[in-house]
Order: C-alpha cells, then sequence, then structure tokens
C-alpha cells in the first residue's frame, strides 16, 4: 500500500465517521433524510461498480431490494437479527448469478428488458403464492431504531465502497474497463468476459438486496406491491448517472442533490415526480452524458491548462 | 378450444403493437421504451373521439395514424438524430436511445397524469357477441383481430413488394453496406420510426376498445413487445407475427387455467427459453 492509498483510506474513513454522529444531533426529520441518502449511495454505487465499466444498464434493483425486505419479513421471527441482510445479500447474488448468466452472455439490450421486468415477475410470482396461501402481507415488528438503520446502512456504503476500490485495483476490474472499452478484444485478450459480468452483477444484487434486509423493518408492513415498486430502480438509474460513474464517489455527488430535489418535488408537487424522473433522464443524456463528475473533471483540466499558461 | 381463439385473438392485437416496435428498433436502431405510451396515446385518443364526438374508433384511426406517424418523426428528428450523429458505436446509440426514451417514456406518462390524473377509463364498443366455431367472443375483440391481420398484412407486402421496402429491408441488414449503394439511411430511418409509431398508436386505438387503460399502463405492453421483438427476431415481420400468436396464446392458457395475476411470469418463462436455446430468434440466422 503506497502513502496516496493511505491518504484515501483515511480520508473516506474521516468522512464516514463525520457522517455516522448524525443521529446524535437529535432530529428526526434529518435522519430520515441520512437513511435515504445512505440507502441510495448504497444502491448507486453498488450499480455503478457493475454498470459503470460494462455499461450494461440494469433495472433490477427494485427486484433485488425486495427479495431482501422479504428475506427479513420471514426470517426475523425465527433467526437472530444480525443474520438476515448476510442471507439477504446471498439471497440476492444467487439470483443476480441466474439472471446475469441468462442475459449477460447476451447483447446489453436483452439484459434491460430483462431486468426491466425482473422486479414485476418476482411481484407477480410471490402475489400468486400469498394469494395461495391466503396470506396478504407480512408484519415486521422489530425493535431497530432509526438510528440502528442508519448505522447499518452507513457501515454497508463502507463496506461498498471499500469493495469497489479493491475491485478497481484488482484483475477483475481492470477486465471490466477492457470489456467497457471494447469486449470483442475483451474476450480476444483471453478474459472470460460471461464470467467477469456475472460476477460483478452478483456484487450489486447481493448489495442492494442487503439494503432491502436492512429497511424492512421500517416498513413495518412488507406487501408485494410496496416491496417492489419499479420507480426504485429508475431512481438508482437516474442518481447513478446524475453523478457519474466513472469514479467511485460519482454516484455520490448524484444521490445528495438528487434526494433533496425530489424530496422539494414530492412535498410542493405530489403528482409530478414521474414527470420529473423523465426530465432528469433527458437532461442526463442530452446535458450530462458523463455526470457532475464529468463536469468536474472538464473544470479541473481547464483550471490545470490555465495554471500551466501563466 | 375457447382458449385458443381468445390468445389468437389477443395475439393478434400484440403483433400490431410489435411490429411498430420492431420497425422503429430493427431499421432506425432505436429501442423505443416509449413505445407503451404511444399505444396509450393511441387508446385515449379513441376514448377522447368516442366519448366526447361519438367517433368509432375505426374511423378514429384515419385521424390517429397520420398524427402519430408526424408525432414520432418529429421525436426521431429532434430527440433521436443528436444521438445517432453523436454515437461512436452501435452500442452507445443503445444505451443513449434507451436512457433518452426512459426518460420520454415517464414525461409522457407525467404529462397524461397531470391531463387526465391517475383514472382508468374504458368504454363499451362493439361490446355484442359474435360466434366463432361454435363459441362467443366479443365483436371488439375480433374486428381488433382483423383489423390486425389487414395492417399486418399490408406491411409486409410494402416491405416485400415496393422499392422503399427493400431499402428499409436492406438498412435493417446492414445500415452501413445500404448507406454505399446509395439508400438515404436517414431519411429512411426516420420513416420508418415514424411508420412504427403510428402503427402502434393504431394499435392502442384498437386495444382500448377491450382493455381498460389508464395513464401508466404504457411499461406493460412496451415489455410484451420487446419479449415479442426479440422472440420473433429483431426486422422479421414473419417471426414477429408468430412470436405474437405464440404470447397471445401462452398468456390465455395460463390465465384461464393457472392464474391471471401470472400472465407476465409466462411471457418471461417464453423469454427466458429463447434467450438459452435460440437467442437469434425464432427465424433468425446465427450471426456468422
Amino acid at each position: 500500500m503506497t502513502l496516496q492509498d493511505g491518504k484515501t483510506l483515511g480520508g473516506a474513513a474521516v468522512l464516514i465517521g463525520l457522517a455516522a454522529l448524525l443521529p446524535l444531533a437529535g432530529s428526526g426529520y434529518y435522519l430520515g433524510l441520512g437513511i435515504t441518502i445512505a440507502m441510495f449511495t448504497v444502491l448507486a454505487t453498488s450499480w455503478a461498480l457493475f454498470s459503470g465499466p460494462t455499461h450494461y444498464i440494469s433495472l433490477a434493483t427494485a427486484a433485488f431490494f425486495g427479495v431482501g425486505t422479504y428475506v427479513t419479513a420471514l426470517g426475523f421471527a425465527t433467526l437472530p437479527f444480525w443474520i438476515l441482510p448476510f442471507l439477504a445479500a446471498i439471497v440476492g447474488a444467487v439470483m443476480a448469478g441466474l439472471v446475469g448468466l441468462a442475459t449477460l452472455r447476451l447483447s446489453g439490450v436483452y439484459f434491460v428488458i430483462f431486468t426491466l421486468g425482473l422486479a414485476e415477475l418476482v411481484r407477480q410470482i410471490i402475489t400468486w403464492s400469498q394469494n395461495r396461501s391466503g396470506q396478504k402481507g407480512l408484519y415486521v415488528l422489530t425493535d431497530t431504531t432509526e438510528a440502528g438503520i442508519y448505522w447499518q446502512l452507513l457501515a454497508l456504503a463502507a463496506a461498498v465502497f471499500l469493495m469497489g476500490w479493491l475491485i478497481g485495483r484488482s484483475r477483475l476490474g481492470f477486465a471490466l474497463r477492457i470489456i467497457g472499452d471494447d469486449e470483442t478484444v475483451a474476450a480476444h485478450s483471453g478474459i472470460n468476459t460471461a464470467l467477469a459480468k456475472v460476477l460483478l452483477f452478483m456484487v450489486s444484487g447481493g448489495a442492494a438486496a442487503m439494503v432491502g434486509a436492512i429497511l424492512a423493518p421500517r416498513y413495518v408492513y412488507i406487501e408485494p406491491s410496496l416491496a417492489f415498486a419499479p420507480i426504485l430502480s429508475f431512481q438508482v438509474v437516474i442518481m447513478a448517472l446524475l453523478g457519474g460513474t466513472g469514479r467511485l464517489w460519482g454516484p455520490l455527488v448524484g444521490v445528495i442533490p438528487f434526494t433533496f430535489l425530489l424530496e422539494a418535488i414530492s412535498a410542493n408537487f405530489p403528482n409530478q415526480t414521474t414527470l420529473a424522473l423523465g426530465v432528469a433522464f433527458l437532461v442526463i443524456v442530452y446535458l450530462l452524458p458523463r455526470g457532475f463528475v464529468g463536469l468536474i473533471e472538464d473544470a479541473r483540466a481547464k483550471m490545470r491548462r490555465a495554471e500551466g499558461a501563466a | 378450444m375457447d382458449i385458443l381463439i381468445t390468445g389468437l385473438l389477443l395475439g393478434g392485437t400484440y403483433a400490431l403493437i410489435a411490429i411498430g416496435l420492431n420497425l422503429q428498433y430493427g431499421v432506425a436502431r432505436i429501442m423505443n421504451l416509449a413505445n407503451g405510451e404511444m399505444l396509450v396515446i393511441g387508446g385515449f385518443t379513441a376514448f377522447w373521439a368516442y366519448t366526447g364526438a361519438g367517433l368509432s374508433p375505426l374511423l378514429t384511426v384515419f385521424i390517429l395514424a397520420p398524427l402519430a406517424f408526424a408525432l414520432n418523426w418529429l421525436i426521431y428528428r429532434v430527440m433521436m438524430v443528436p444521438l445517432v450523429k453523436r454515437a461512436k458505436s452501435r452500442g452507445q446509440l443503445e444505451v443513449d436511445s434507451i436512457l433518452a426514451t426512459f426518460g420520454l417514456s415517464f414525461v409522457l406518462v407525467g404529462l397524461m397524469l397531470a391531463a387526465f390524473g391517475g383514472d382508468y377509463f374504458s368504454y363499451s364498443y362493439l361490446a355484442v357477441p359474435v360466434q366463432v366455431v361454435g363459441d362467443t367472443y366479443a365483436l371488439n375483440r375480433v374486428m381488433a383481430f382483423i383489423m390486425a391481420v389487414i395492417i399486418c398484412g399490408l406491411i409486409y407486402l410494402w416491405l416485400n413488394k415496393t422499392r422503399a421496402g427493400m431499402s428499409i429491408r436492406a438498412i435493417a441488414t446492414a445500415p452501413d453496406a445500404a448507406r454505399l449503394v446509395g439508400i438515404n439511411v436517414r431519411r429512411l430511418s426516420a420513416l420508418a420510426f415514424a411508420l412504427g409509431g403510428a402503427v402502434t398508436a393504431v394499435g392502442g386505438a384498437y386495444i382500448s376498445t377491450f382493455v381498460t387503460l389508464d395513464a401508466s399502463t404504457g411499461v406493460v405492453f412496451t415489455l410484451k413487445a420487446l419479449i415479442i421483438v426479440i422472440m420473433g427476431g429483431v426486422g422479421d415481420v414473419r417471426g414477429t407475427i408468430v412470436a405474437a400468436l405464440l404470447l397471445g396464446v401462452l398468456e390465455s392458457f395460463v390465465a384461464a387455467l393457472i392464474d391471471p395475476g401470472l400472465t407476465l411470469a409466462a411471457a418471461y418463462a417464453l423469454f427466458i427459453t429463447i434467450l438459452l436455446f435460440r437467442p437469434q430468434g425464432l427465424f433468425g440466422r446465427k450471426p456468422t
């Protein structure tokens, strides 16, 4: 480990430590907002781990998230609570592995289409099996506090950042960047492209399922249409792309402003959130193809050039 | 037997929507995820014309089709051409167009929600029974099926018998080579995109006679159309029709015999089977 690496890790640890102090501020409103931001940070960052380098757009976040909430809902009465997020991660990763094996060998369009309907598919199956057993929804009654949920999410965010940092420096991360640049070249230089993609997709699916498992106690009552709300997948895509997927911290730069924006919109114009999401998509495609990260890097490059000239 | 015919009738209308999408994806290379919203717009228009002016959906489509054509042409020129121009590879164009049409789809849903609210809307048109091979079906479904057969037939003839149709097929097969032999790829892509949108909107008008729609149902139809297009093979009218009928029949069997809530699961099962065994589509050839 070099000095630079030490600085990066140390800086990140300090930032996360500062973020962990939020519940001590004592405001329920800010804590709620903090949970939303932490949740989207994990979801968008883990999304970008896979979709950033490969350019495969996954819309499956809601499906993994929903499966995670169901793991908690079904297991909290019988299993120790701390096991559930890890169990959810395994279930999510296995599911991602299966989806990946079926679709990631093919072109990106098949993948997008498949993931687009995945949440709805799982929802239909769960609804159907609940109808057969005559059960409608599940109660999750635990003594977990809001602050507890926040700290769990924050720890998960730290883990995801660490993992992303390690993957970025590993052979796997290098392989993924080559796949993103040119998949044919990657295959010809001996990279098992399908395996690399499936592995990363499993990481991202597992993380999303963990988020679902952690947040389940907050919902108290869980039913399929709530757990598998497809809008979540789109919000995650928008936030990650808005921030920029070229850097590990990129999605975070998108999550924070967009959470506040959505908050403001749903408070003032509750019926226009769909419209706002649509406009955000268009802004990303036409104005910010590299996200805020792109803007920041352009500005930096300009400053450096100005310095060089002076 | 009656399940089979219900399925075929449903599949016929699916074919209409999927052919619209296939023209857009196969030729213009734009995976239009706002396709379902175009369908809902078509349905809304038919609903309006019928409840407001007493105009039969059969006549509405003659006004609807040119309007939808113009709207989609405009969408292609304003939104898609910049993406086509800046795309360095086909993959990048796919990613960009998927995101842009998602945006478009959300914007359209948002606008429709703002204009009409989230209510379901339906109207009663031609809801009279008819006899087909000994069983009774609603006339509106039969009418939609017949119109789908006529429109699909016309498109098939147009693609296979006219010069413009031949150029379109050439673009679908090899866009770069088509340009070399003097085909105006950009103009014809716009044409195919606009035509695809118009066909989908007309399909929506017919579907609205027997399916209850609301502002946000579009995505379900987009999904089904996408699955059909991939199953039938990109740019393949014949394959699309077969795949649409297959999906229609499968859905009615699942709905009748297991549970109506599982129709999407059924479509997905079919989709996975195709992806695993024939990713090039039912009639597609393996890429060399």
